[in-house]
C-alpha cells in the first residue's frame, strides 16, 4: 500500500545549518498493516510523516501510494489517500465551527465542493448514524463548538474525520502524547477500534515502548534518519521493552541510550 | 472493542461556562449601548433638537449605503483572517464604474452586478498575489490598491464625476414616496423624504444581500471559507487547497465593497477618485463597534453586527461633527471634517486597546477559575 524508496531529506542544503534529516529509507507497507514507529529525538519521525503526507518534498527518493508515484504531489492533494492525527489536539479541528460542521467537511472529502447547503438533515441523520456506535456522545452535541470540547474530544474529532472516508494510509503522529494519561489510553482503544473495524493500514509515532510493542503487528525503530530495526510480528511476540533496548544497544553499539528512550519504559 | 469511557465521553462543559460569562457580557453590551445612546442625545440637543432631524436620518443613510464594506472587512479580517487593504481601491472601482456607466446612459440597476463583478476581480488579484507569489496579504493588497488608483482614473477619465442629473437606483421610486410624505405627514416632511426613503429601499436591499450571504456561508463552500480562515492545516489535511477558499472569500469581500461603492456614488450623487481613502479603518471601526454592542456568536448575527456598526459609525461621526463646545472668549470649539479621519483613527485605537485589555482581563480571570 505503501511504498518508499530510498528516501533522503536534507534541509539547508548547502548552507551551514544542513540537516541530513532522513538518510535513505527504504520501507515497504502492506495493505492493512499497522505499524509503531519510535526513535529518539531527532530521528526523523515526524519527518518522515511529513515528507509522506507532502509537507515537504523530499530531497530524493520516492514515495508510492497504492501504485502510484505520488512524489510530486502536493500536500492537499496527496490528503485524499491519507488520513492525520496531529501531536497537538487543536490542529485537527476548526475551533470556531460546530462538530456537525467540521465532520461534515470531513465527510465532503474527494467530494466537490457546491452550493448545497453544508449542515444538511440528510447528512446530519448520517453523521449521527456514524458516531452512535463509538459511544462518544458527540451524536448529541452536533451542534456545539468545537472550542467547547476537551484536548482529547476533540482528538477524538480528529481521529474519527481522518478515517471518514476510508485513508488508503491512517497517520498517527505521537497523537496522544499531549493528553493525560486516562484520556490517552481511551484514545487508543478508540484507534485499535477503528483501525480494525476499516482495516486501514496505519502508521503510529509513539514515544512508549510498551504501546510500540502492543499496538499493530510490526515495529520500526529510527535512528539519526535511518531505519535501524525492523520487527516483525513473529518476532515481536513475548518481547518486552528491555528486549528492545537490548536489540537497539546491538544494533547502535557506538550509542549510549539516551534519556528519552530510557525514561519512557 | 468497546470504548465505554467516562473521559473522553462529553461533559455539558457549555452549560456551566456560559451563564457564568453571561451577566458579565450583559453589562458590557448595554453599558456600550447606554454610552452610544448618550452620546447621541447630548449631540442631539447640542445641535438644537428635532431641527437637526436631517442630519441624523443623513448620517443613518450614509451608514447604510456604506454598511457591506463592513460585512467585506468582517469576510477578510474576521472569516479569513486574510488582512486586506483592497477594498479602498475596490470601492472606488465600484463608485468610478458606476459613474461612468450612468452618466453613458447605462441603467442604474445594471451598475450594481458589474461593479460587484469588477470589485471581486480585484480581490481575486489581490488573493492571486498574496498565495501563488507567496506575498504578504497586506503588502499584496496595498500594490493592488494603488494600482487600482490609476485604473480608477483610467474608468472615470477625470477624478470626478457629478451625477446631479443622471437617474438612480432610487429614481423611480422618489416622487411617488415624496407625494406620499406630503398626503400622509404633511409638507414640513417633504425634506425628509429622500433620505426615509434611502434607508428603507436600500435597507432593504443591503438586508437581502446579508441574508444571501448568511445562506452562502451555509453552504458547503461556505462552510471551507470558514475552515480556511479557522484552521487552514486541517483544510489541506481534508484534501482542500485552501488557496483557493482564500480567493474566492477575498473575491467575494471586495465584491460586496464594490457593490457598496456603486450604491454610495448613487447615494451622494458622484463619485470621487479619493472616496476611498482611509475606508478600512471605518470597515473595521465598524466590525469592532458592531461586536462589541452585539457580541454576536453566529455569522448572520455577526453580519447584522457589522451593518449596524457602520450605521452607529456614521451617526457617531455626525455626532462628533455637530458638538460646539463654548469657549472663554466667546467663541465656540468644533470638530471639523477635516478631523474626522483622525477622530477615527483614536476611536480605532482606543476600541483595539479596550478589546486587548479586556480579554487580557477575562483570560486571567480565566485562569483562577
Amino acid at each position: 500500500m505503501l511504498q518508499i524508496e530510498s528516501l533522503h531529506q536534507i534541509f539547508n542544503q548547502g548552507s551551514i545549518n544542513e540537516v541530513h534529516a532522513l538518510r535513505g529509507i527504504d520501507l515497504h507497507l502492506p495493505p492493512k498493516q499497522f505499524i509503531t514507529v519510535i526513535g529518539s529525538n531527532g530521528a526523523g519521525k515526524s519527518t518522515l510523516f511529513n515528507v509522506v503526507a507532502g509537507v515537504f518534498s523530499p530531497t530524493r527518493g520516492r514515495i508510492i501510494i497504492d501504485g502510484e508515484d505520488v512524489t510530486e504531489w502536493s500536500e492537499h492533494k496527496r490528503a485524499n489517500l491519507i488520513g492525520r492525527v496531529f501531536q497537538n489536539p487543536l490542529q485537527g479541528t476548526a475551533a470556531s465551527m460546530t462538530i456537525a460542521e467540521n465532520l461534515t467537511l470531513a465527510m465532503l472529502r474527494r467530494h466537490r465542493l457546491g452550493l448545497r447547503i453544508g449542515v444538511s438533515r440528510a447528512r446530519r441523520n448520517k453523521l449521527a448514524d456514524l458516531l452512535a456506535p463509538l459511544h462518544l456522545g458527540l451524536e448529541e452535541r452536533l451542534d456545539d463548538q468545537v472550542a467547547l470540547l476537551s484536548g482529547g474530544q476533540r482528538q477524538a474529532m480528529t481521529l474519527i474525520m481522518a478515517s471518514f472516508s476510508h485513508p488508503k494510509i491512517l497517520l498517527l503522529d505521537e497523537h496522544t502524547a499531549a493528553l493525560d494519561p486516562a484520556t490517552a489510553h481511551r484514545i487508543l482503544d478508540l484507534t485499535s477500534e477503528i483501525v480494525g473495524d476499516q482495516q486501514l493500514t496505519t502508521l503510529m509515532i509513539t514515544h512508549n515502548m510498551q504501546q510500540a510493542l502492543t499496538f499493530g503487528s510490526r515495529t520500526l525503530m529510527l535512528h539519526k534518519g535511518k531505519i535501524v530495526l525492523d520487527i516483525d510480528a513473529e518476532e515481536r511476540k513475548g518481547m518486552t521493552v528491555q528486549d528492545l533496548i537490548d536489540k537497539f544497544s546491538t544494533v547502535t553499539p557506538e550509542v549510549l541510550m539516551d534519556d528519552e528512550l530510557l525514561l519512557s519504559v | 472493542m468497546n470504548v465505554e469511557n467516562e473521559s473522553v465521553r462529553l461533559e455539558k462543559v457549555s452549560s456551566t461556562k456560559p451563564s457564568l460569562n453571561l451577566s458579565r457580557l450583559f453589562n458590557q453590551q448595554w453599558a456600550a449601548i447606554g454610552i452610544v445612546i448618550l452620546l447621541f442625545l447630548i449631540a442631539f440637543y447640542a445641535v438644537g433638537g428635532t431641527r437637526s432631524m436631517g442630519v441624523w436620518l443623513g448620517a443613518i443613510s450614509l451608514g447604510i449605503s456604506m454598511s457591506l464594506v463592513a460585512v467585506g472587512v468582517y469576510i477578510t479580517f474576521r472569516i479569513l483572517n486574510f488582512p486586506d487593504l483592497t477594498i479602498d481601491g475596490t470601492f472606488v472601482l465600484g463608485a468610478s464604474i458606476t459613474a461612468t456607466m450612468l452618466i453613458n446612459g447605462y441603467s442604474p440597476y445594471l451598475t450594481l452586478p458589474v461593479a460587484f463583478v469588477f470589485g471581486s476581480i480585484g480581490g481575486a488579484i489581490t488573493g492571486l498575489i498574496a498565495t501563488r507569489l507567496r506575498i504578504h496579504s497586506l503588502l499584496a493588497s496595498i500594490i493592488v490598491a494603488t494600482g487600482l488608483y490609476s485604473i480608477n482614473l483610467r474608468v472615470m477619465g477625470r477624478s470626478n464625476i457629478p451625477l446631479l442629473n443622471t437617474d438612480n437606483i432610487l429614481t423611480p421610486f422618489v416622487e411617488p414616496f415624496r407625494e406620499f410624505v406630503r398626503a400622509t405627514f404633511g409638507t414640513d416632511y417633504v425634506r425628509y423624504a429622500n433620505n426615509i426613503l434611502t434607508i428603507l429601499l436600500i435597507g432593504l436591499f443591503v438586508y437581502v444581500i446579508k441574508f444571501a450571504f448568511d445562506a452562502f456561508m451555509r453552504t458547503e463552500l461556505g462552510l471551507a471559507l470558514q475552515a480556511t480562515g479557522d484552521n487552514p492545516q486541517m483544510m489541506r489535511s481534508l484534501g482542500r487547497n485552501t488557496k483557493t477558499y482564500l480567493i474566492l472569500g477575498v473575491a467575494l469581500s471586495n465584491g460586496l465593497t464594490g457593490l457598496s461603492g456603486s450604491i454610495f456614488a448613487q447615494y451622494q450623487g458622484f463619485s470621487d477618485i479619493n472616496m476611498g481613502l482611509g475606508l478600512i479603518i471605518a470597515g473595521l471601526a465598524a466590525v469592532i463597534l458592531g461586536e462589541t454592542l452585539l457580541r454576536p456568536t453566529t455569522i448572520s448575527r455577526a453580519t447584522l453586527a457589522a451593518i449596524i456598526g457602520m450605521i452607529v459609525y456614521r451617526v457617531a461621526i455626525a455626532a462628533a461633527l455637530s458638538v460646539k463646545v463654548p469657549l472663554p472668549g466667546g467663541e465656540f470649539f468644533r470638530i471639523d471634517a477635516q478631523d474626522v479621519k483622525l477622530a477615527t483613527a483614536l476611536l480605532v485605537l482606543a476600541t483595539l486597546w479596550l478589546t486587548r485589555l479586556q480579554s487580557n482581563r477575562k483570560r486571567q480571570t480565566n485562569a483562577t477559575d
